[in-house]
């Protein structure tokens, strides 16, 4: 009874203290990506002093994506996303590894109908639903200015 | 100091996306589209541009920021053209980011297979 009673006492613990370690990894992981957005933000800002803010923004985020298309193709961000989870899911970077990742797998199935056809299997929904809210909230605010 | 904010910001945002995928057993479609959402809402609520000039990339690199942009490009070209605004900004805004994101995935689908896991 009591072998018992500390089997369910170690499966009750054990799943949390690896939550909150799998939580501690996607924060360092998500953190550090960050981070390097902010670096190269600060390298363009210092390179090209004509850029605006929004401009810098757009060249840091081409900047990662392009990164983690080539670290996805040489196998490196899937190590990443294996060891920190969501921390390589919800930046940028995971955006564009779900877009390049699809591009690998469906290769076999021929360039067109493979690789096009089901690079955005992951991303185009993220795509179609952000396109879709961005236009409602324009709609409100077109309406609301109208009115004001 | 932006750098240290922009790695506790950006962090706790990966953070809350794992816990999101502990909990829920989401995919990573869902997940980033919540994310999405809600960097649309935040923007709208104007809270994003207070949090973006506080933390840096730590809003802007989460696919968050890719929401508030979308949004953001859909207002200012509401300002500029009126009505077709609606339509074009929130694209025209995130034509570098999934311009470069196309291209690159085609290129690197091309030279790379998937290896088996």
């Amino acid at each position: 009874m009591d072998k018992q009673e500390y089997a369910e006492y170690v499966k009750k613990i054990t799943p949390k203290s690896k939550i909150g370690w799998s939580l501690v990894r996607a924060f360092v992981v998500g953190g550090l990506i960050c981070i390097l957005g902010e670096g190269l933000g600060a390298l363009y800002k210092l390179w090209l002093p004509a850029y605006d803010e929004t401009q810098v923004g757009s060249l840091v985020s081409c900047t990662l994506i392009f990164l983690a298309a080539v670290l996805t193709g040489i196998g490196v961000y899937d190590k990443i996303g294996y060891f920190a989870g969501g921390g390589s899911i919800v930046p940028i970077t995971g955006f564009s590894n779900s877009i390049t990742s699809a591009a690998m797998e469906f290769r076999k199935e021929g360039i067109i109908f493979g690789t096009c056809a089901n690079m955005f299997k992951i991303a185009g929904p993220v795509i179609v639903i952000g396109v879709a809210v961005a236009m409602l909230c324009g709609l409100g605010y077109y309406l609301v200015g109208l009115f004001i | 100091m932006t750098f240290l904010w922009a790695f506790l910001i950006g962090g706790l945002i990966c953070m809350l996306g794992q816990l999101l995928i502990l909990k829920t057993n989401w995919t990573s479609a869902r997940i980033l589209v919540s994310f999405v959402v809600l960097g649309a809402i935040l923007q709208v609520c104007t809270v994003f541009e207070p949090l973006k000039k506080f933390a840096g990339a730590g809003v802007t690199t989460p696919i968050t920021g890719f929401g508030a942009g979308l949004v953001k490009g859909t207002f200012e070209n509401i300002d500029k053209y009126g009505f077709l605004g609606i339509f074009t900004g929130g694209l025209t805004a995130m034509a570098a980011g999934i311009g470069v994101a196309i291209v690159s995935g085609l290129i690197i689908g091309l030279i790379f297979k998937s290896r088996s896991k």
